[in-house]
């Protein structure tokens, strides 16, 4: 006894087509609502506006101040859009027909993945500038480490902050326990991140901070890596 | 394959010489301390339909996402066509999933939801069948239409569709008829009769009695986890009155 195999009308689940194929599905829900990131862009245009009229130049030079500034901005904006990652799905319970379909849970989570890491991006191509506006940051000689700095560190972000996204979501108290959970696993990623733009920004050279970029590529590999691998028992009821 | 007798466990079974294409053996699911599935065993061939009535709490819905691999049973197995669920891809394609939630995305169009869980399923022509299914289900007119602005019972045809739209050989239905009009109604019964005749196993989950039975070649009433009662459902001569009798006595009377 066997199952009908797949007609000719059916092709095979496809990895990366898969996971692309709900990247797209999330991002056209926002480009269409835009809820997230209007909320993230309000967020990290308040915040930038906050520190610069609290910060006092004469007592911190904005080199110092700058970066850790940046990275607080782009962590917490960040989350804004995690939450509705998986929210979307549960809403209506869109969510058992993906888990029903032949799509994998790994290219589920790779998907979710990167619709978050383009969400990230998109608020971050707007809130640098911001930073750089209100601080006077040299961001242009040196702007394409910092496009670099800035890819790696949001990979790892989305990556642990899909994981708990989905943790979160199947919980009442969802939007208080991402942060709780996340924020001590972007530690290791924030701490990095800003110390390689403060490197960057002060005209230093890149070996100067090429241990903290190593830091933050290893974070992407054993984190990425191992969130795929976890992702399937987050799902478990 | 143990009798549902030997095993201790309730269950239902239709015999064709072509083999099972769903068999659940003794599933029990327990959430904490209570077993809100306990010892279910059924064998279904394709083109059989169960019809599954029970109070709320029965423990029907479990019944029916353990069935379609949602859910993982605490003990027992499902198959289907042979293979366990939740299994491989090629297993899951074959289940179609109707449940009282719409399951779409409000912010997309009838279309563009129908056609991603086209896409999900391995349809290679998804636009095709999206249309045909859409049609079938005499939504097509408001296909390009955000899911958010329909009307409940708009929404069941669409989530109907969403389901229908791969040719699943399982399909799981819980409460399908729920805020469809008659139009809606009589559009779902002929696409499952398609279906039907087409080789596909239904479970059907309703409170209504007579909708139930008007599909059924098996029905079975559920109660604290089990099956209290089970029967084939012939096609001429099948009492409706007197099962609605003897639902009320096994339920609301409590003489299971």
């Amino acid at each position: 006894m066997s199952a009908p195999r797949l007609s000719t009308t059916h092709r095979p689940p496809s990895y990366l087509a898969d996971a692309w194929r709900i990247a797209r599905k999330d991002l056209l829900i926002e480009f269409r609502t835009r809820s997230a990131f209007l909320a993230a862009t309000v967020f990290a245009v308040l915040a930038v506006v906050i520190f610069r009229f609290t910060w006092d130049p004469t007592a911190i030079p904005a080199m110092d101040l700058a970066p850790g500034v940046l990275w607080v901005i782009f962590t917490f904006s960040g989350l804004l859009g995690l939450n509705r990652s998986f929210g979307l799905e549960l809403a209506e319970r869109a969510y058992d027909g993906l888990l029903a379909s032949q799509v994998s849970r790994e290219a589920i989570f790779t998907g979710k993945v990167i619709a978050n890491l383009v969400f990230v991006l998109c608020v971050q191509t707007l809130a640098l500038p911001a930073v750089a506006l209100f601080f006077d940051l040299p961001v242009g000689p040196s702007w394409g480490i910092i496009v670099a700095i800035v890819l790696l560190a949001s990979l790892g972000l989305s990556a642990v902050g899909t994981l708990f996204a989905a943790i979160a979501s199947n919980t009442r108290l969802a939007e208080l326990l991402l942060p709780m959970m996340t924020l001590p696993f972007f530690v290791p990623l924030v701490i990095p991140a800003a110390q390689a733009t403060a490197v960057v920004l002060r005209g230093q050279p890149i070996a100067e901070g090429m241990a903290w970029l190593k830091v933050l590529l290893a974070f992407d590999l054993v984190f990425v890596f191992a969130c795929i691998m976890v992702f399937p028992f987050t799902i478990e009821e | 394959m143990q009798s549902p007798h030997e095993t201790g466990a309730t269950g239902v079974a239709s015999a064709s010489a072509s083999g099972p294409a769903l068999t659940a053996e003794a599933l029990v699911r327990a959430f904490g301390g209570r077993r809100a599935v306990n010892g279910v065993s059924l064998t279904l061939q394709g083109g059989a339909c169960l019809a599954l009535f029970g109070p709320n709490g029965a423990g029907k819905t479990t019944l029916l996402r353990l069935l379609g691999g949602l859910l993982k049973p605490t003990t027992g197995t499902t198959r289907l066509h042979g293979q366990p669920l939740p299994g491989d891809a090629e297993t899951r394609r074959l289940v179609g999933l109707i449940s009282h939630h719409a399951m779409l995305y409000p912010a997309l169009s009838v279309r563009e939801n129908v056609r991603f869980a086209a896409e999900c399923q391995g349809v290679i022509d998804a636009d095709e069948a999206t249309t045909r299914v859409l049609t079938q289900l005499r939504v097509v007119d408001r296909a390009d239409t955000a899911v958010r602005y329909l009307s409940r019972g708009l929404q069941q045809r669409v989530s109907i569709a969403r389901a229908l739209v791969h040719g699943p050989q399982l399909v799981l239905l819980d409460e399908p008829y729920t805020g469809l009009d008659e139009t809606g109604a009589l559009a779902l019964t002929d696409a499952l009769g398609a279906l039907k005749a087409n080789g596909a196993t239904l479970v059907l989950v309703t409170h209504n009695l007579s909708e139930g039975l008007a599909l059924a070649t098996h029905s079975a009433i559920m109660q604290h986890g089990t099956f209290v009662d089970e029967q084939p459902v012939s096609s001429s001569g099948f009492d409706v009155s007197a099962y609605q009798a003897k639902y009320r006595a096994l339920v609301h009377e409590g003489l299971a």
